[in-house]
């Protein structure tokens, strides 16, 4: 059906009016809706981008086999396997790798120890080609090394390069190139030459599988996993996926989410300057309707704004956020500052049309969801009332509902309780925003409460009488500009009540975890041997030392590994229940991620691949963990000792003897070094490590932060348009109370106050509203995304801030707009009809 | 003799307002086509309530108000915008000029509303404001317009769709004598010219004497003057 363009000339007409006359309050509701969209699309490029990068990366160094057996521990698994492992039946060829972290120069490169006849076959894509001067006999001698280029480090084939791996140097000749690792730092090595030279013998941490091309990858599963050691565990493709997903997921949703409060707060701008404009030009579509409009033809001029002003906002967000992504990547990297992606350099940026579609569909709905709630009451209107009255259309003596906002609110609180879905914490978000509505629909109500004893009140300024009288009897255009504020406000201390106690919280745990006054650690996993342990705790100026050793375990091959952490010196301390371990177990104390992950609580057991079989062990409480979101699980160094016969250490806690100095301490521990291993090793005074910390902390939410302020300064934005645009529609009010005697410095004063105490309210109901909010985040969100807790801490000297600064701005932002609508002919005001 | 055709009649109406004040019972009147009645009556006493009831604006307690023939009560809210949109032109005592919108597009309102073509409405709409004086000033916004002429658009706007009843309340209301006296001549003079019935609701005895018949209104109904 074609569409009859006369149709559309009398909304068009009132569109392009209302925008000509007032184009500030319909760019600021596109650039809410714009920043909004870009800020959500670049942090979902940045993401997808680095997260891009991160799989490929793990997928050149996995080979892209078709199945893999791999180390439970981080000590291989016997290479008898492999013969097995290669005759099970739909097993086409398997390839053996030995898989070692090294250092080149002070850098960490994976280095894999391949049989590349039969990688060749299997995994391809990881054979490395000889360079000029070699011929493929370079391949298979124990002396070659090959890089990616991602790992050259201008080096040239033919150079003569250094390898550190547990803290033995082995020198090799770089004999060619990795091509296909793209851009991670990649070397590989001849199979029997990591073996022979890494004190690996015998052992191997990865079997890669290319199945037969009729076979059934999971009868090859089932029969694999049947004869499969304890020390080891079968891994897929898809495993890789889900272990580079489960790595960040949460913290991108996080990240996902905070853009989508700016665009929410966008939408409250939307709403909020849809509201006063057609607040302003009620008696327009009174008159219309007197002239034989209908509501649809008014609701459809409405929503037809807010669906241009979405398109436009969309838009440019979407463009606008392109280039936000493309110049953090530069500048910041992909992980935005939180390490999660680890690999050097900036990754390309992914374009992706449809999360592009997405988020702008997204700016959309908030532009037209904004509009809709005006644009229902504009229909609604009776023409008879809106032609003869310029008040407020709703009777100030009658009671603001409440049933809704505790609609919202039950509903809200029941999402809290759900669980998370994927490990994202969707009913968590989904309680916030309700909550956040609650607060919204209940802000007639709350406004009638608090200014009610001021109404009461008998001032003797006319000034503050009128600015009262106002607020009170226009009650939903007070409403319009308190749910802007509460609704920024209140995202604003959600957030920042939650970052603070999340900061409070760390530091504490680093006050418990850091005790000692030393700490000293070995670049990948480099061991401190038995007399370098002994030299070390005999130094000048040393009291007592603790040693640890951290090594990766996999509990489940869909999971990251969870660290095993064993220590000679204290446990971690306990959180909540501890219990003793009963006799002739062996007692582990996991973390708050393992716990949540695994579903372990005091008394539970597990078992853990330790050695060549699984070796069971009993849970005896719970410790706080921030550093590791995949989980960490401690177990007493004598226990692992015994299980293992490991007993190298890699770290240690030193507290010094009294009146020890730090830096002499210091010197004396790197003189007890062996000279080989002291480049990769670290001996960091406590306050220095916690300092870092700490700094590593507010990198990782310096987005955050910047993400917050934004939707803060939309908000803030917000308010100002919400008050501006009040205050210069209320020109012929200000006219009149010339006439009336009133000044025009009383006037601005008047407004001051209004803005004030609007500001007061707002920032009242606001503040509360947060710290509400900030209880989800702390109790529901972050448990489900991040696996742990954190106690509330209260920011109460950025409560009060905000709550001064809005007051301030608020009624700064009145007055200005103010000055300028008492600008106008007193005379020239009142006439002006509507 | 040729009889004249009804274009309103309205039987038995009543009506309160909030709070239960009874404004009138028993209202009765006829309007013949191209007839202009005079409605007269002290403040409060319900005359713009009554333009409203007769342009579906607002809903009676009892009685029956026709229009053509249609009873109003007959029709739902779309039925009677569309009524309103088709046969009824408004002038209000303070003009309700859109400030946003040219004068063109002003006058041009209803029949836009009408979904006539662009060029037809923009031709009327420069037709009638040559007609009320304001040649050439399409283009103008309303913002320029002193309350005099501010009038005349409004006047122009309720001609533009050829109604055939125009409800006028108090349209000399805001305007000095000699302006109010030019004012009502040309609303007259178009309405004539139209053929169109009006209803004049005024407080002015010299716009009253313009009009074919005067009513006043009183509690008990309408009662020739």
């Amino acid at each position: 059906m074609a569409l009859d363009w006369r149709a559309v000339t009398v909304p068009r007409w009132m569109m392009m009016g209302e925008w000509r006359a007032h184009p500030v309050r319909i760019g600021t509701a596109i650039v809410a809706i714009a920043i909004g969209v870009a800020l959500g699309f670049a942090v979902h490029l940045v993401n997808a981008s680095a997260l891009d990068r991160f799989a490929r990366g793990l997928a050149t160094v996995n080979g892209g086999a078709d199945l893999r057996v791999e180390a439970a521990g981080g000590r291989g698994f016997g290479e008898q396997f492999y013969p097995r492992a290669a005759s099970v039946a739909g097993v086409g060829a398997a390839s053996p790798v030995v898989k070692l972290r090294a250092q080149l120069d002070a850098r960490a490169i994976d280095l894999l120890g391949i049989d590349v006849l039969r990688a060749a076959r299997v995994t391809p894509i990881i054979v490395p080609q000889p360079g000029p001067g070699h011929d493929a006999t370079a391949l298979l001698d124990p002396a070659s090394l090959f890089l990616s280029r991602a790992a050259l480090a201008g080096r040239h084939v033919g150079d003569a390069v250094s390898l550190v791996i547990d803290g033995r140097t082995q020198r090799f000749r770089l004999a060619g190139l990795v091509a296909g690792a793209g851009d991670r730092p990649l070397g590989i090595i001849d199979i029997a030459a990591a073996q022979d030279r890494f004190d690996r013998v015998g052992r191997i941490d990865r079997i890669d599988l290319k199945l037969a091309r009729s076979a059934d990858a999971d009868h090859v599963r089932a029969a694999l996993a049947a004869i499969l050691p304890a020390d080891a565990v079968l891994a897929g493709a898809e495993d890789d996926g889900s272990r580079t997903d489960a790595l960040s997921r949460a913290y991108r949703v996080n990240l996902d989410m905070l853009a989508l409060v700016a665009l929410l707060t966008g939408a409250f701008l939307v709403y909020s300057a849809q509201a006063l404009s057609i607040a302003r030009r009620r008696p327009h579509f009174a008159l219309l309707r007197v002239l034989g409009a209908s509501r649809r033809l008014i609701l459809a001029q409405l929503l037809a704004e807010g669906l241009i002003l979405g398109v436009i906002g969309a838009a440019v967000g979407i463009l606008l956020g392109f280039g936000l992504a493309a110049g953090v990547l530069r500048l910041v990297g992909g992980d935005l500052g939180s390490g999660y992606f680890g690999g050097d350099g900036t990754p390309p940026l992914l374009f992706a049309p449809g999360a592009a579609l997405a988020f702008a569909g997204l700016g959309l709905i908030a532009a037209l969801v904004g509009s809709l709630l005006p644009a229902y009451q504009a229909a609604r209107i009776a023409p008879t009332v809106s032609l003869k009255t310029i008040g407020d259309a709703v009777d100030p003596r009658r009671r603001p509902p409440l049933a809704p906002a505790f609609v919202l609110a039950a509903i809200g609180i029941g999402f809290a309780l759900l669980p998370a879905v994927r490990g994202v914490s969707l009913f968590g978000y989904g309680a916030v925003g309700l909550l956040l509505a609650a607060g919204i629909a209940a802000m007639p109500w709350l406004a009638r409460i608090l200014l009610a004893p001021l109404a009461r009140g008998r001032s003797t300024s006319p000034v503050i009488q009128l600015a009262i009288g106002r607020l009170w009897g226009a009650p939903s255009q007070a409403a319009v500009a308190l749910s802007g504020i509460v609704a920024s406000v209140g995202l604003m201390i959600a957030m920042a009540v939650m970052v603070a106690s999340f900061r409070g919280s760390v530091d504490d745990w680093l006050n418990q975890i850091l005790s000692a006054d030393l700490y000293l650690s070995a670049e990948g996993s480099t061991p401190l041997d038995k007399a370098t342990r002994d030299r070390l705790t005999r130094a000048t100026g040393v009291r007592r030392v603790d040693f640890a050793s951290q090594r990766g375990i996999t509990l489940s091959p869909g999971r990251p590994p969870v660290l095993l952490s064993v220590r000679d010196g204290d446990m971690p301390p306990a959180i909540g229940r501890e219990i003793s371990a009963p006799a002739g177990t062996i007692a582990v104390r996991v973390s708050e991620p393992a716990a949540r992950l695994y579903h372990l609580t005091p008394s539970a057991t597990l078992q853990l691949p330790l050695g060549s079989k699984p070796v069971r062990v009993f849970v005896t409480a719970i410790y706080r963990d921030y550093a590791r979101q995949s989980g960490a699980i401690t177990i007493d160094g004598r226990a692992y000792d015994r299980l293992t016969g490991d007993t190298a250490r890699g770290e240690a806690a030193i507290n010094l003897a009294p009146g020890a100095d730090v830096a002499g301490t210091i010197s004396a521990l790197r003189r007890a070094l062996p000279p080989s291993i002291l480049d990769v090793v670290r001996i960091v005074p406590t306050r220095a490590l916690k300092a870092q910390a700490l700094a590593i902390f507010d990198r990782s939410f310096a987005i955050t932060y910047g993400l917050e302020l934004v939707a803060v300064l939309v908000g803030l934005a917000g308010v100002a348009a919400t008050t501006s645009a009040q205050t210069i529609a209320r020109t012929r009010e200000f006219g009149m109370l010339r006439h009336l005697g009133v000044t025009r410095r009383q006037i601005v004063a008047m407004l001051g106050v209004e803005g004030a105490l609007l500001g007061l309210v707002g920032g009242i109901a606001g503040i509360a509203l947060g710290c509400g909010l900030a209880q989800i985040l702390i109790h529901v969100v972050n448990p489900q995304s991040f696996n742990w807790t954190m106690e509330t801490r209260w920011p109460v000297g950025l409560l009060a801030g905000v709550g001064a600064a809005l007051v301030v701005s608020s009624a700064l932002t009145a007055m200005l707009a103010g000055r300028r609508a008492v600008s106008t002919d007193a005379v020239r005001a009142v006439r002006e009809d509507w | 003799m040729v009889v004249p055709k009804l274009l309103l009649e309205i039987t038995d109406l009543r009506k309160t307002v909030p709070g239960g004040r009874l404004l009138f019972d028993g209202l009765a009147m006829r309007l013949e086509a191209g007839e202009l009645i005079a409605i007269m009556g002290e403040s409060g006493v319900g005359k713009s309530t009554l333009l409203n009831l007769i342009a579906g604006l607002d809903v009676p307690d009892a009685g029956v108000v026709e229009l053509d023939g249609v009873a109003l009560a007959a029709l739902d809210e779309d039925g009677l915008a569309a009524l309103r949109r088709r046969r009824i032109g408004f002038v209000f005592q303070a003009f309700h000029i859109l400030p946003h919108l040219t004068l063109a597009q002003n006058v041009g309102l209803p029949l836009a509303l009408l979904r006539a073509a662009p060029a037809e409405v923009r031709a009327r709409a420069i037709a009638l404001l040559a007609a009320v004086g304001l040649a050439g000033r399409e283009n103008d916004y309303p913002g320029q317009l002193s309350g005099g002429e501010l009038q005349r658009v409004a006047i122009a706007r309720a001609l533009a769709h050829r109604p055939a009843l125009i409800l006028a309340d108090e349209p000399t209301g805001n305007l000095d004598p000699e302006t109010a006296a030019r004012i009502l001549a040309l609303l007259i003079g178009q309405l004539r010219e139209a053929g169109a019935g009006g209803l004049l609701v005024t407080h002015s005895d010299v716009a009253a004497a313009c009009a074919d018949r005067v009513l006043r209104l009183t509690a008990t109904g309408l009662v020739e003057a």
